[in-house]
């Protein structure tokens, strides 16, 4: 099972996420932002990061990147797709998500272990966890408020695509605690934290970041 | 030479943290004139002479594309001497 | 103003130049007028002047920092010494690590964020060009008063700024400190350290070799960053129309270094460079005349060749300018073509300015017209050496021979109020505010240095190698910043005599070599200079990191123990200096003690539970900061337990063991012929000492309280 890692100028968790899908199960293939090519992968991740400096807005200009073509024409067709941090903004700028993330409400970067809910596990990212399921894995950026108009988040809410919640004190200002949303068709998701980097207790807070990367290998396997 | 310059500011409804910073910071500098006061960003564009209709509305299109994101940002596109 | 030539030089030899608006000395004027044999060209006169600055040519620490290398023990692990970018130990299975640390003051009291960001940028610059791969870094800063105006000014934009720029390249802080004094309040200090990784056959190093190599610029265009002084040359060419922004401020773009990083990397996995430098402070002066005085000493330059992001600035200009993310490559011909792929597919700006020449002169033509003509030695390495005057200031004996003049707790309520006013201080209290803005140390008392330079840098390097062998690291080698006022001030110059001295007679006795370092002089408003801060950084090896030691404990019923004899060391400790006291005489480092100190703890790694090591606050900040880790608590006996609390007798670290354990670890203690005292038990919910309750929460409230309130 091969899953694509979109490496673009600024991306800092390309490899932790390739790590992470290694040790997943899958394999892990490297995509370059400036080649129009998915190489026959069968899932793909935006990997977190300051993907061009974070410029003009967050994700705004990788939206545009050669590799984004294919991405959403894809996912129009079903292929699962992950985006983390710099990856959820650049599928909301993307218009693959809906809403944006804006500047965190107290103005200050913020990196620190942050409690989430798995709220909905039909995903292909989240099939690995319990409804209901919390787990702690790294929150660490500066534009993580999760912002959108009343009536897509009375849609979200009412369809059930919200895939995560903060657990406790809103680390962001995000509206409704959300963290984490899927698209309409559920192959589609965006989440803040990284669950990349709590894959091994060795180098995370916990190794229950983990489960986004064995849920891919068993959608395929299915 | 005029210039295109397109301003775009968040909507009314979205949360607008810096603008709020710089309300707080105003009063603590001595500036009690501020009700409120909102961020925004301004993107200034030369063209070869003066702007035409048809390059003002391909702004238009970069500006609904790019230079802004509809989702939280309105943006007005002006030419300024 | 027509182009300053090297044949109009020859032709012209009276012509008046500013070179003391240069910041250069009549003396040193002469001397370059002696080298060339004619006047310098406007180019070779600013090439010069910032260059033998004391900040690129440490005229004034010279004389002293050579007893590093006279000193330095031998070390089989030191594979790349003083003298380039940083230093590189062996860490074993091929790997190496590199590692220094920087300063960047004085433009962080100007433009906070940017002073820092840019402080940042360019330690790892350095890194990067011995071909490593930067992997993490480290800050240590210092401020006025915490509630001061000023520090309020500057610090939350220098922690953003450290965090902004460190954060986009994706390099985790994992520590630093933040220190708070009075006589930093004009000249707040940041420090910059930078670690990365790299194989042994990756190292890479700064010279220019072989005729006919290429001389290539690649990253950010260059534009007015960072001229200073050299706009009075500027001035004299432009009237009203020139461009009227010449920002001594460097602002930093840190998407363009990760760019550059990851270019890089690339291009040395390629094996396609034979030398590289950074552009760091001075610029294209400085990386044009160190590769080539670090090489064959020939090189070429057309300096009209430099891409410019500011087309108005003048030949003088683009050699000072500071802007940042440059890296300048000496690339044999036949793997040009490579190179300039790699750079294209990240979409960095790369030049071929020049080639590396038979002969020893360096050359810079703009339009085909000389403008430089100079040996590199003399601008590079071969600058002025001051011996500058040292007499021992007249407050050491004053305060050597005062007493320190506290109150003593005395009863279970003040024991229990002194605890959480230690807990509180600003110097102690919970960072979380700082390191959450952080991506995710060092320390140097600096009030036993102003009491005792020579003492104080040996117990800093003391305490950093006893805080890496604390977590069962055996310390390698050391890199250091020396912060220090001015060296025109025979007191200051004293103070960093015998801090260097110091520090080099403790690298020797304790076996680390020093592999380079900075050195930041004028830190100095009027006539009140900072505390001598020497920070000191050690870098250690672990055999295997899963089995580091924990700072703290996670379970009840373990024994806590105090290695290291507590004596009443009140001088210089944080408790006399929150009642206002910086006098007494320091502790005496005990290197011999440490070092054996170190092998019990490297040797206990096997079974300790945790271990922490006491600094600043002494037990009763070691106390605090280990209950509060993992929130569980512990119950303490001490026979006298206000001195036991507040001394800083340096040496001394707390163990927790399973009770199983005792026994072994008071083995240890007498096979490296250590003190050894019981200190109680872990568990329960409060910090007990003696009849003093103090419950984990109010402790906690008290702890993480003081950041928030003072910085929002």
């Amino acid at each position: 099972m091969r899953v694509g890692v979109i490496t673009f100028p600024g991306t800092l968790d390309d490899r932790d996420a390739a790590r992470a899908v290694v040790a997943g199960g899958s394999e892990a293939v490297s995509l370059w932002h400036a080649d129009a090519d998915l190489k026959s992968v069968d899932a793909v991740i935006l990997p977190g990061g300051f993907s061009y400096g974070d410029y003009l807005r967050c994700g705004a200009i990788s939206r545009f990147a050669p590799v984004m073509q294919l991405v959403i024409e894809a996912a129009g067709k079903g292929m699962p797709v992950l985006g983390i941090c710099n990856g959820f903004q650049v599928l909301c700028e993307s218009h693959l998500l809906p809403g944006a993330l804006t500047r965190n409400s107290d103005l200050h970067f913020l990196c620190r272990d942050q409690e989430i809910e798995i709220v909905n596990n039909s995903t292909p990212w989240t099939s690995s966890y319990k409804t209901g399921e919390k787990i702690v894995i790294p929150l660490k950026n500066g534009e993580g408020s999760f912002q959108c108009d009343d009536k897509t988040l009375a849609e979200l809410e009412g369809e059930g695509r919200v895939i995560a919640r903060y657990v406790g004190q809103n680390p962001n200002g995000s509206r409704n605690l959300i963290a984490g949303i899927t698209n309409a068709r559920g192959n589609v998701v965006g989440l803040m934290p990284h669950p990349e980097h709590a894959i091994d207790e060795l180098t995370g807070p916990s190794a229950q970041g983990l489960g986004f990367f064995t849920s891919i290998l068993n959608a395929m396997v299915k | 030479m005029a210039k295109i310059v397109v301003d775009v500011m968040l909507k009314p409804e979205i949360l607008d943290p810096q603008g709020n910073a710089v309300a707080s910071a105003l009063p603590r500098l001595g500036f009690s004139f501020a009700k409120s006061v909102r961020q925004g960003k301004r993107f200034e564009i030369e063209v070869e002479g003066e702007p035409t209709a048809a390059q003002l509305a391909e702004v238009e299109k970069a500006a609904e594309v790019l230079l802004s994101n509809p989702v939280i940002e309105n943006y007005v596109v002006r030419v300024e001497k | 103003m027509a182009l300053d030539t090297v044949v109009i030089a020859q032709s012209t030899p009276d012509t008046v130049q500013p070179f003391t608006e240069l910041g250069l000395k009549p003396d040193e004027y002469a001397r370059i007028k002696e080298i060339l044999g004619r006047r310098p060209t406007s180019s070779e006169l600013a090439m010069y002047s910032v260059m033998w600055s004391e900040h690129c040519s440490y005229k004034s620490s010279k004389v002293h920092l050579k007893q590093f290398g006279e000193k330095a023990p031998k070390s089989d692990a030191l594979l790349v010494g003083i003298g380039e970018n940083a230093g590189v130990v062996d860490v074993g299975q091929g790997y190496a690590v590199t590692f220094k640390i920087e300063s960047h003051n004085h433009p962080s009291f100007i433009e906070p964020y940017q002073g820092a960001a840019t402080g940042v940028g360019g330690i790892v610059r350095d890194i990067l060009t011995m071909g490593a791969r930067p992997i993490a870094v480290m800050d240590p800063l210092r401020f006025g008063p915490a509630d001061a105006a000023d520090t309020r000014r500057v610090l939350p934009g220098i922690v953003a700024g450290v965090g902004g720029y460190g954060n986009c390249l994706g390099l985790p802080n994992i520590g630093g400190e933040v220190v708070f004094d009075e006589t930093y309040i004009g000249n707040p200090l940041v420090n910059a350290l930078c670690v990365g990784v790299m194989k042994h056959s990756d190292i890479k190093l700064a010279k220019a070799a072989g005729a006919g190599n290429l001389v290539v610029l690649y990253g950010a265009k260059t534009g007015g960053d960072g001229i200073g002084g050299v706009s009075v040359l500027a001035s004299e060419t432009f009237g009203a129309g020139g461009s009227t922004k010449r920002p001594s401020v460097q602002v930093g773009d840190p998407f363009v270094e990760k760019v550059l990083i990851e270019c890089s990397l690339e291009i040395f996995a390629e094996d396609l460079v034979l030398g590289i430098q950074d552009l760091g402070g001075a610029g294209l002066s400085c990386a044009t005349s160190e590769l080539a005085s670090g090489g064959s000493g020939g090189m070429k330059v057309a300096l009209d060749k430099v891409p410019l992001r500011d087309p108005s600035l003048s030949p003088e200009e683009i050699l000072m300018s500071e802007s940042q993310e440059r890296m300048c490559a000496i690339v044999e011909p036949s793997k040009i073509k490579r190179f300039l792929e790699i750079c294209k597919k990240w979409d960095v700006t790369v030049t071929v300015i020049g080639e590396v020449t038979d002969g020893d002169r360096l050359e810079i033509t703009w339009n085909g017209e000389v403008i430089v003509n100079v040996p590199p030695r003399t601008v590079a390495h071969e600058g002025p050496v001051y011996n500058r005057p040292l007499a021992q200031p007249a407050y050491i004996d004053q305060v050597n021979s005062q007493k320190v003049n506290v109150p003593m707790p005395s009863g279970a309520a003040e024991i229990k109020a002194a605890v959480l006013k230690l807990a509180g201080a600003p110097n102690l209290a919970d960072k979380s505010w700082v390191t959450a803005q952080y991506d995710k140390y060092v320390q140097g008392n600096t009030n036993w240095s102003y009491l005792n330079p020579y003492q104080g840098a040996k117990l800093a390097l003391a305490e950093a190698a006893r805080n890496i062998a604390t977590a069962g690291a055996r310390p390698l080698a050391v890199t250091n910043c020396l912060n220090f006022g001015s060296p025109e001030d025979p007191g200051v110059m004293w103070q960093f005599a015998e801090s260097v001295r110091g520090l080099a007679d403790g690298c020797l006795e304790m076996g680390l070599p020093v592999t380079g370092g900075n050195v930041s002089f004028y830190n100095q408003t009027g006539a009140v200079a900072i505390l001598p801060t020497p920070v000191i950084g050690v870098l250690g090896v672990i055999q295997d990191v899963r089995k580091r030691t924990s700072m703290s404990y996670k379970t009840s019923g373990l024994e806590l123990f105090l290695l290291g004899e507590t004596k009443e060391d009140l001088a210089g400790s944080e408790w006399a200096f929150l009642h206002g006291q910086r006098v007494g005489q320091s502790p005496d480092a005990d290197l011999a003690r440490e070092m054996r100190l170190i092998e019990l703890l490297l040797e206990g790694n096997a079974f300790f539970s945790a271990a922490h090591d006491l600094s600043q606050g002494g037990l009763s900040a070691g106390l605090t900061e280990m209950v509060l880790r993992h929130n569980v608590g512990a119950n303490i006996s001490l026979s006298n337990p206000a001195v036991d609390l507040l001394s800083e007798t340096p040496g001394r670290v707390i163990v927790a063991v399973e009770v199983s354990k005792a026994s072994q670890l008071q083995a240890l203690a007498t096979k490296y012929s250590i003190a050894i005292s019981k200190l109680g038990t872990t568990g329960g919910d409060s910090l007990t000492i003696n009849d003093s309750v103090i419950s984990l929460d109010e402790l906690r409230t008290e702890h993480t309280s003081t950041f928030p309130r003072l910085f929002g």
